[in-house]
């Protein structure tokens, strides 16, 4: 793993209206490092990934990404979000477009490339995740699993240094899930960069650099999954993980 | 489908007959009036029907033509101030209540109000470079008003495609432009087809307004035909051209709508 830093984020708060989400967050993930959030529904993990990406404005703190402030004033958002992926819970894919449409659409309107070469490229990475033949369907006729896979890809075409995945399993049926953690294994046998809020346990213990237990907007504890999920020194992470377990989830 | 060849062929049957005695029905009751042979004689006579089928559908081409114009303008016209209406932030504050007072104020103005001020207003500032055409100006008050009501089509479209779209097309690095054109609109507009056509055949009908300012369109022409046949038939004759053009834009319509249904989605799934 390098020591170079892809991200990092110093005392970052957001607050829509009376309630603050985010309460001063730290945190900093080195690259080709995979960084898991893990915590209740509401504590704040997917507000996090979101402001790294800009898609939520920040009330106040630094977001640092490959050396440059993007929380900065005057920054170009667009020129920002080239360089992050971000894949959601409900896939948000444009049903009104094919699936080489939605990979090809913002390679071709951002970076510029022309359609024979944006195609290719899109077509390469279907392929590599096995969506070859999905290529002229429309989002609506594949299925959940199909559709998120869809969506990595749209977000991998723009050749992101950093990937902030939003509980991408989270509105799949279970027998569809291994097929998405499967494609976010092989990014990470890869090398990507990335950052995962997820509910899945076992992936986080088992595809996790480091882990962070994020409880009402603050984080509570970080280290390398054995430690968290072995032996967590915060009590609250501990009666999270119990719960965990009681549901048969790790 | 249980059953389906017998329960079909029956329910055909059932249609058919129910049909056939509405319209007995109704024939009986209209023929049987005390006023029918006069308002036959009025309304339906043969020779002048023919007579009228050899000018109206001329002056009809008319109204195809300042339908035709209008539409396009309006189209633009209605989508620039649906886009000006869905402008975020405290520094498009203005262009936004601009664009509510333009959907407000010509909303409420009667439409044959727009016609007369503007047909006989404008030519009147005699101001040198504009045109005296009172057609010019009747196609400019239908723009001025049926991009009020398009625009609020658009307006619902573009508000029922999900914000979750929008920050898709965002944190891929596209531009707030990029993302109507590309993710937005293409969506809203799939969407508010129907209404779309609803607004369209309105203004089918209202090129007939513009005879006011002079022209002769269809029309005025079956005015003239019946003032000189002193017979309403020419009027039929109107009202079949203006139903003959609706019929081909509403099934136009249906069709788009479910091609792109049958693409977007399953076929055989939800209805």
């Amino acid at each position: 793993m390098s020591e170079r830093t892809a991200l990092s984020i110093e005392g970052l708060h957001k607050r829509f209206g009376d309630l603050e989400v985010l309460r001063g967050i730290d945190l900093a993930v080195r690259e080709h490092e995979v960084v898991c959030l893990i915590g209740a529904s509401g504590s704040g993990k997917s507000t996090l990934l979101r402001c790294i990406n800009l898609v939520e404005p920040v009330d106040s703190g630094r977001i640092v990404v490959a050396g440059v402030e993007i929380t900065a004033p005057g920054v170009d958002v667009n020129t920002v979000r080239r360089k992050i992926g971000i894949v959601f819970q409900a896939f948000n894919l444009f049903p009104h477009m094919t699936v080489l449409a939605n990979v090809t659409l913002a390679p071709r309107k951002v970076l510029g490339l022309d359609r024979p070469s944006a195609e290719a490229e899109a077509a390469a990475l279907l392929e590599r995740f096995g969506l070859a033949d999905k290529r002229d369907e429309y989002p609506d006729r594949l299925s959940g699993g199909q559709q998120q896979r869809v969506a990595i890809v749209r977000a991998l075409a723009m050749r992101p240094e950093l990937m902030l995945l939003d509980e991408v399993t989270s509105a799949l049926d279970p027998e569809l899930v291994a097929e998405v953690l499967n494609v976010i294994r092989e990014l990470a046998e890869g090398g990507m960069t990335m950052v995962i809020a997820t509910h899945e346990m076992s992936f986080a213990a088992d595809i996790a650099n480091r882990v962070y237990f994020l409880d009402a907007g603050v984080i509570l504890e970080e280290g390398p999954p054995e430690q968290i999920f072995r032996s967590p020194a915060n009590p609250r992470t501990q009666e999270f993980l119990q719960r965990i377990i009681a549901a048969g989830r790790l | 489908m249980r059953a389906s060849g017998v329960s079909g062929v029956r329910s055909i049957l059932i249609a058919l007959a129910s049909t056939v005695v509405f319209a007995v029905a109704i024939v009986v009751v209209v023929s049987s009036a005390p006023g029918w042979p006069e308002v036959r004689r009025q309304f339906l006579n043969r020779e002048v029907f023919r007579e009228s089928l050899d000018v109206i559908p001329e002056a009809f081409l008319l109204n195809i033509k300042i339908f035709l114009i209008a539409e396009v303008f309006i189209l633009l016209l209605a989508l620039l101030i649906a886009i000006c209406r869905s402008l975020p932030g405290p520094v498009f504050f203005p262009v936004r209540a601009l664009s509510i007072a333009y959907a407000d104020f010509f909303r409420g103005v009667p439409t044959i109000l727009v016609i007369y001020v503007l047909g006989f207003g404008a030519p009147g500032l005699e101001i040198s470079g504009i045109p005296r055409d009172p057609l010019f100006w009747g196609t400019v008050a239908l723009v001025l008003v049926y991009s009020a009501y398009v625009s609020e089509v658009y307006r619902a479209g573009i508000e029922s495609v999900h914000p979750s779209q929008e920050a898709a097309a965002r944190s891929l690095g596209l531009s707030r432009a990029q993302t109507l054109r590309f993710v937005i609109l293409p969506q809203a507009v799939r969407r508010v087809m129907p209404p779309l056509l609803n607004d369209f055949i309105g203004l089918q009908k209202d090129t007939a307004l513009v005879a006011l300012l002079g022209p002769v369109e269809a029309f005025r022409q079956s005015q003239i035909e019946v003032a000189s046949n002193f017979n309403y038939t020419p009027y039929l004759v109107t009202a079949i051209l203006f139903v003959l053009l609706t019929i081909p834009l509403a099934r136009l319509t249906d069709w788009l709508v479910l091609r792109d249904r049958r693409r977007q989605f399953a076929l055989g799934g939800a209805r």
